[in-house]
């Protein structure tokens, strides 16, 4: 609070001072505060170069308006003794005014140009990635190489809850970064589960809508190894600003490793659903599902919220064919229960409905198998 | 046949008189802008630091789309109509507007459509939270069940403004005094004329596209639902087609308003007035051909692209033609500065900064950093407060003296000016940095790194909130009682508002004056 309060005093009392100070235009861990980042793409810094170009011009033509009408302001004053003059036409320079901001514009609008051209060219690429939008997280599907996964927040609650100090990368981490190989061109193919998001990554100047029903193409080229942050640029509902985009630029040898080690992870869930497992282990699985997916909407304590209450629910306690159908298919009046079927592998849905069934006072002693959910889904 | 207002309550409520109807336009937008500022402050206040302090995500949202909803509609709409109502009338010489019932009709229908709008936000699941442009399907399929009452509201609104504008476009048409030809009537009867046209082709859009909404969230249809083999990107083409031209609705009565104080205080007539007349005409003109600048991101083929960035850049020439007529209106004048003539040099100041970012936001591919981030909210409220309001409060306190007989205080009115002045700068200006440095829009928390420009933004929000309580103070102390003002009020104005007595009395103009 000491802190904040001092803070607040010394941002307050030099306002102007600050604007200028060499402060404000100091980087920060290598990134400017002020301005926007030259990013590490030659498209990114394409258009940081446009960016400045056009600000230049606008300060020039600023200069001199503004200088016109403070010399006006400063001379011609009644106070000291102007008399008015009493011109009100001049079709030079009416001509005059809409030809030079003309040629300016067409100064700025061929580099421009040049820039969208080179920005949609999506063609050739080595890598292809589907990205997927969903409320609120992104899925990540490596074309034609049998590797998908998704990409959440992984800012503890308690950091948002202002009880536990914030770390530095505070709502711009998640819990699997996208991983692209450097010095390939990289195609991103955008598109959205639900409503429409944004992939935004400034540092590589990509921004393409996700738009259901639709599928955008934009593409990079990274030349260093980095570690790049974003977010979803477009609302897109209640945790709109809880989706961030952590993008990891490796060596190509690093990346084809890990493609592989993913591959091989998938298989090994895949094998995983027809593993049978005890009651115990399905409860303690889950209980971090359920942490991680449910809690949001239906409380920590199962107790509701945006969505209704586990804790007694009919269905949670009721017929478990109806509890597979509502978390698999989703709920048939209130969107707001979207179909786990895609997000939640067979063990998570198994372990997950287990939990409810037993958990917050439910006890129904079902024990669901990840087979039980494979043939639900083959069934429906 | 003089006769003064009836007594009462009923006096307002059947009242066909154009004056008491824009008293009841400007206050009923004054308290919308009250509330609508409340809102901004509850984002304010939650975004002072990083972190959820004070309301939830969800709650957030609301009030983002309603501090839109409600200053866009509520707040800047009705304050122009209020002044069309009241000086037009006495700018071209008519004894009132032509169609005084249905300028009845269009005031009292607002109030209902706001209360139904505002009760959103107590019904089960909230208000409205998807933006003030209330993208599909997020406000279809995904919104809470309110909407319908939200798209009710806008059904009214919309009914409201056509009312308005054909009853404006009556007046001017037929109901000018003789000799007071078209290039005759002062600047903001032109923009009026303009804007009013603006509003009658783009408010049926509107209404079209939340119907679109309300038979997709009732009737089955599949407008913008993908998997029914709709089209969401059709709602943002639909809604900006309306919106873009919105955007000058607010902004084109500005400009005939700072085109009207500024010679007044340079006492010299206004530069380029015939110029000005055509810049009006060609930015309402292009302001249809340039809607898609909103979505340079949504994937438009290049061919489109290209084309919505040099239209749109276009616009950038016939604004830039008005910003020099003015300063070459100022210049070698005998200038003194009142507060309406404060109110209208920050106008052109802080309107052509944002301007300035418009005009980089025109770039397309350096679009695609700015857009959805702050950067875009600083730049449309440096046209929207120093441009609409700051107008609006410019001519509040210009005809304030012709409306009620008395001067305001001048030191209040230099002190409110200085306060929101200083409070709008600090509060939008470091909306820039955090734009480009990465902070998007829409998000009630973010990283440390935006922390200081976050705070600073909320500082200067609250003092320019304060400013508006010492606007409201200042205009009811000056309706109560104060130094009389003269039949000219300012120095040689222009204009037949000024030929009439202070007060203007209840009918003016019932044999039309005789222009010169
Ligand atoms: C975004 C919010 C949200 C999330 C996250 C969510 N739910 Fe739901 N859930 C709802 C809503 C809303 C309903 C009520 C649906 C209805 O009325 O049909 C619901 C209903 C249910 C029901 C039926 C309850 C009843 O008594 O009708 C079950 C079971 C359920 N959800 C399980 C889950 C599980 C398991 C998860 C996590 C994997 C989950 N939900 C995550 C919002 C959510
Ligand atoms: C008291 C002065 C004001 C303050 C402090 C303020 C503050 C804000 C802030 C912080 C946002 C961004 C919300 C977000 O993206 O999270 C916003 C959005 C907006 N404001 Fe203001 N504002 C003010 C006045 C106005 C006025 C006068 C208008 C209109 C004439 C206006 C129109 C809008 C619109 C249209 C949006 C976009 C809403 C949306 O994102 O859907 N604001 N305002
Ligand atoms: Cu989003
Ligand atoms: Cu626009």
């Amino acid at each position: 609070m000491l802190k904040t309060t001092s803070r607040l005093v010394a941002w307050l009392s030099v306002p102007t001072l600050l604007l200028t100070s060499g402060h404000v235009l100091a980087e920060e861990n290598g990134r400017s505060t002020v301005n926007m980042p030259q990013g590490v793409t030659s498209t990114s810094q394409d258009i940081y170069g446009l960016h400045m170009d056009i600000f230049w011009w606008c300060v020039g033509i600023g200069v001199v308006v503004f200088g016109v009408m403070f010399y006006s302001m400063i001379v011609h004053r009644k106070a000291n003794g102007a008399k008015a003059a009493n011109f009100h036409e001049s079709t030079m320079l009416e001509i005059v005014w809409t030809v030079v901001p003309f040629l300016i514009l067409i100064l700025m609008a061929w580099p421009a140009t040049k820039s969208l051209v080179k920005l949609y060219d999506t063609s050739e690429s080595d890598v292809d990635i589907v990205i997927t939008g969903y409320q609120w997280f992104w899925k990540y599907e490596y074309l034609d190489q049998g590797v998908s996964f998704f990409s959440r927040l992984s800012t503890p609650e308690e950091q948002i809850r202002n009880q536990a100090p914030k770390g530095d990368n505070y709502l711009l981490e998640v819990d699997e970064p996208l991983l692209i190989p450097t010095n390939k061109k990289v195609r991103f193919l955008v598109t959205s589960n639900d409503v429409i998001h944004s992939w935004w990554v400034p540092d590589l100047a990509v921004k393409r809508d996700a738009i259901p029903g639709y599928v955008n193409e934009s593409w990079t080229y990274v030349n260093e190894p980095g570690t790049f942050r974003g977010v979803c640029a477009e609302l897109c509902g209640k945790d709109h600003g809880f989706m961030p985009v952590v993008v990891k630029a490796v060596e190509e040898g690093e990346y084809n490793t890990w493609l592989a080690d993913r591959r091989a992870q998938a298989e090994k869930e895949k094998e995983l659903a027809n593993k049978t497992f005890t009651f115990d282990e399905l409860m303690v699985q889950g209980e971090q599902v359920y942490g991680k997916a449910c809690a949001a909407c239906h409380g920590a304590n199962g107790e509701g919220g945006v969505g209704k209450a586990i804790a007694g629910s009919p269905i949670a306690t009721g017929d478990l064919s109806g509890h597979l159908d509502i978390v698999i298919n989703g709920s048939q009046v209130n969107p707001a229960m979207a179909a786990f079927r895609e997000t939640l592998s067979e063990v998570d849905t198994a372990a997950v409905i287990t939990y409810q069934r037993n958990a917050f006072g439910n006890s129904t002693g079902d024990a669901v198998q990840p087979i039980d959910i494979l043939k639900f889904k083959q069934g429906n | 046949m003089a006769h003064g207002p009836a007594k009462g309550f009923t006096r307002w409520l059947y009242t066909t008189n154009h004056k008491d109807i824009g008293s009841m336009y400007l206050w009923f937008s004054f308290a919308m802008f009250l509330l609508g500022g409340v809102f901004a402050l509850v984002i304010r206040a939650e975004l002072f630091e990083p972190g959820l302090q004070i309301v939830e995500p969800g709650f957030f949202n609301q009030m983002t789309t309603m501090h839109g909803l409600v200053m866009v509609f509520g707040a800047v709409m009705p304050a122009f109509v209020g002044l069309a109502n009241w000086m037009i009338p006495m700018m071209v010489g008519a004894p009132d507007m032509a169609l005084p019932r249905m300028n009845n009709w269009s005031f009292w229908i607002l109030p209902f459509a706001f209360a139904m709008m505002v009760a959103t936000l107590f019904m089960e699941g909230g208000g409205p939270n998807f933006g003030w442009t209330f993208y599909a399907p997020l406000s279809t399929t995904y919104a809470p069940p309110s909407v319908t009452f939200f798209i009710f509201a806008v059904h009214i609104m919309g009914a409201s403004s056509i009312m308005g504008s054909i009853n404006i476009i009556a007046t001017i048409l037929n109901m000018r005094a003789p000799g007071m030809t078209l290039m005759k009537m002062p600047l903001f009867v032109w923009t009026w004329l303009i804007t009013a046209y603006l509003l009658i082709a783009v408010m049926p859009v509107l209404a079209g596209v939340v119907t679109m909404m309300l038979m997709d969230i009732h009737f089955g249809t599949s407008f913008f639902d993908a998997a029914g083999g709709g089209d969401p990107v059709l709602f943002q083409h639909v809604f900006w087609f309306f919106g873009h031209p919105e955007v000058y609705i607010m902004i084109l009565p500005a400009f005939g308003i700072v085109s009207a104080i500024i010679p007044t205080f340079a006492r010299k007539p206004l530069f380029g007035y015939s110029s000005m007349v055509y810049a009006t005409a060609s930015i309402a003109f292009l302001s249809f051909i340039v809607w898609a600048h909103h979505m340079f991101t949504v994937g438009m083929p290049i061919a489109g692209e290209l084309f919505f960035m040099y239209a749109t850049m276009l616009i950038a020439v016939p604004t830039g033609v008005k910003v020099f007529n003015w300063v070459t209106t100022m210049f070698r004048g005998a200038m003194t500065f009142e507060t309406p003539m404060l109110f209208s040099i920050a106008f052109v100041i802080l309107f052509t900064i944002g301007g300035f970012s418009g005009l980089m936001l025109a770039i397309a591919p350096a679009d695609f950093q700015y857009h959805d981030t702050y950067f875009v909210v600083a730049h449309f409220h440096y046209v929207l407060v120093p441009g609409a309001i700051f107008s609006i409060t410019a001519g509040v306190y210009y005809w304030l003296p012709k409306w009620c007989g008395n001067m305001y205080n001048e030191t209040m009115g230099k002190t409110q000016f200085w306060m929101a002045f200083i409070g709008l700068n600090l509060t939008f200006f470091p909306m820039h940095f955090v734009g480009l440095a990465g902070m998007q829009r829409r998000v009630p928390d973010y990283n440390q790194f935006f922390a200081d420009f976050n705070m600073i933004s909320s500082c200067g929000a609250f003092l320019f909130g304060a400013a508006q309580i010492m606007l409201l103070y200042n205009v009811i102390s000056t309706i109560r009682g104060g130094k009389k003002a003269t039949d000219e009020v300012w120095e040689n104005p222009e204009g037949l508002e000024w030929t009439v007595a202070s007060p203007a009395p209840y009918h003016t103009f019932s044999t039309p004056p005789a222009v010169k």
